[in-house]
């Protein structure tokens, strides 16, 4: 039988458009399932609108992905008929939801580095990868306000927000690491000005995340060991899960158009 | 979306105050009654339960759609379904605040939905069961919605009134989208065409149920009329709902579940078979397919949320407390 996944040769272009694609996609859906459950009307409508701000990016990424590619696949065939080892997504947008604190612990860590990283992609010399950047810094910065004003009012509400806030973030802190990696396929891209340097990035984090937490007055983790391997395939438990959902339409119907 | 055919309990005889008769004759004249101006207690009672059994509808009806954003087929559909949602959730936050013009609370109306004490539309008791449904609702379920609410937009009071105005726009939307998914799969596949066959005829009578009972045992549409709250009957409405949309569904090459539906020749509308009036009155008694459901997940959401809002409150006294106390210091 023949399969429904595509392959394709994964230039160091290609791979990194589809590094920040999946993470777009993967924690917008994420945040999507937050929509009809969370703790207000607001939040419902908030959490949507991250939700489609990054499935949006994601879409533009995507798009062009299919067109660094060549062979004519379009976006839907990079989000649905890749399997769970050719997604290229961080291990940190894939950790589930939690309670409302570890979804927006997760916000604030994944939001504070994309906001710094798509600045620094506004200059890339790839003019498209340029103007998404432009366009998605825009979306960071509000998803950055929205979720470190909640992670103070966290932190600083009650015994109980506060415990799991900081709960959250000892569970959350050991996939930040992998943000900051460089691979050899990323260097060859920033030698050539295409691609932010994500590890000069890290000290600049740190200096816009430890406002944020002492203000919520949450305690930066101590995290011995950082996760990683999501970059290069090597995913948790929960990915499987999300591409199940995501993809099984597809799957199961592979002739049809939607 | 919407809340379906509202009848409201009766409530006793007219007010003969000279403060009555200078609001009929206001509402009589198609002036709009603002929040501030003076109103019969049983108008205010009644819009506060059509409003917010309206804006329930709303809430609870993210949840059937919600079920499939998560496996929409494809993005553009995921992006579509996600921003429809979140549109309904925003209906249901704008209703809230138009109740809330009446002197209710949000956390009262919601407790009266959480407690099941305020009803909302039946339709959402019904489950999405293939990606079919969510064309079926946005053709079918909002098509019916903007058939009732059209006229809610001349509503005597203001702020519903207004209100509906842009839910209408999105409504229309909405529809639109639906038909649209609906149109896609009936050119599709014979698997897709199944699929959107089996989801007209699991949408079709509930649809049709959401117009209200029969205008002989509709008990309190009177009063509404009078009020200008409500301007057709809900025979009126279903019917012209069944006209709109019998050709919608032969362009489709779909099938209406209705072995008795025929073109009347001489008033030109199409006749329909007995709906199952019984079905009706046990799904908004609590005994439809996902009721318990419905209510489970709101709860649930309800609870999980509780610490968040207290934790928004504390923080929001922390800090009143704070600025209070350097203001003292400053003086």
């Amino acid at each position: 039988m023949a399969t429904t996944t595509i392959s394709f040769a994964e230039t160091p272009l290609l791979n990194l458009v589809l590094r920040r694609a999946d993470d777009a996609l993967i924690l917008g859906h994420h945040l999507s399932e937050w929509c009809g459950h969370a703790p207000m009307v607001e939040e419902d409508i908030a959490l949507a609108n991250i939700a489609l701000d990054l499935i949006g990016q994601s879409r533009s990424l995507y798009d062009y992905a299919a067109q660094v590619e060549g062979s004519g696949l379009t976006e839907d065939h990079f989000a649905y008929r890749r399997e769970q080892h050719q997604y290229r997504n961080c291990l940190l947008v894939e950790q589930p939801n939690g309670d409302f604190a570890a979804t927006i612990v997760r916000q604030v860590l994944f939001s504070t580095f994309m906001d710094l990283y798509w600045r620094e992609m506004m200059s890339s010399r790839d003019s498209t990868l340029a103007a998404i950047a432009a366009k998605a810094e825009k979306e960071t910065a509000y998803h950055i306000r929205h979720s470190a004003e909640w992670l103070i009012r966290l932190g600083d509400g009650t015994d109980e927000s506060h415990a799991r806030a900081q709960a959250a973030l000892d569970e959350l802190w050991a996939f930040t690491g992998e943000l900051f990696e460089v691979d050899a396929v990323e260097r060859s891209l920033i030698d050539a000005g295409i691609a932010p340097d994500a590890g000069a990035l890290r000290d600049r984090w740190h200096e816009r995340i430890a406002p944020i937490l002492r203000e919520a007055t949450l305690n930066i983790p101590s995290a011995p060991f950082m996760q990683s391997g999501g970059r290069s395939g090597r995913h948790g438990e929960h990915l499987g899960y999300i591409l199940a959902d995501l993809q099984y339409l597809q799957r199961a119907h592979p002739e049809a158009v939607w | 979306m919407y809340t379906q055919a509202l009848n409201t309990v009766s409530e006793g005889p007219a007010d003969q105050s000279p403060e009555a008769t200078r609001f009929q004759a206001h509402v009589d004249a198609e002036q709009k009654i603002e929040p501030n101006d003076w109103m019969p207690d049983a108008y205010r009672r009644t819009l506060v339960r059509q409003i917010s059994q309206h804006a329930h509808s709303e809430i609870v009806g993210m949840l059937p759609e919600g079920n499939w954003i998560t496996r929409a087929p494809s993005l553009k559909r995921k992006v579509a379904l996600l921003a429809k949602v979140q549109d309904e959730g925003g209906h249901g936050l704008y209703l809230y605040a138009a109740a809330e013009t009446l002197d209710v609370s949000r956390e009262e109306l919601i407790e009266q939905l959480l407690s099941g004490k305020a009803k909302y539309s039946s339709i959402f008791n019904y489950p999405t069961l293939t990606w079919a449904d969510i064309g079926a609702i946005g053709w079918l379920v909002d098509g019916a919605a903007i058939m009732n609410q059209i006229p809610l937009c001349r509503c005597s009071y203001g702020p519903y009134a207004r209100a509906m105005i842009r839910i209408c726009k999105e409504e229309s939307f909405h529809q639109r989208q639906g038909y649209e998914i609906m149109l896609t799969l009936s050119r599709g596949t014979a698997e897709q065409k199944a699929m959107a066959q089996d989801a007209l005829n699991r949408w079709w009578w509930p649809c049709l149920m959401m117009f209200g009972p029969p205008d002989g045992e509709s008990q309190h549409s009177d009063q509404s009329t009078r009020w200008k709250i409500k301007r057709f009957s809900n025979d009126d409405l279903r019917q012209k709902f069944i006209d709109a949309t019998v050709p919608q569904a032969h362009y489709l090459g779909l099938t209406i579940p209705d072995k008795e539906l025929a073109l009347d020749e001489a008033s030109g509308h199409w006749k329909i078979g007995p709906i199952d009036w019984a079905e009706f009155k046990r799904v908004l008694s609590g005994g439809g397919p996902c009721n318990r459901e419905r209510m489970r997940v709101r709860r649930k959401a309800h609870e999980n949320g509780a610490w968040v809002r207290a934790a928004a409150l504390a923080y929001a006294e922390k800090r009143r407390a704070r600025r209070d106390a350097m203001k003292v210091a400053a003086e």
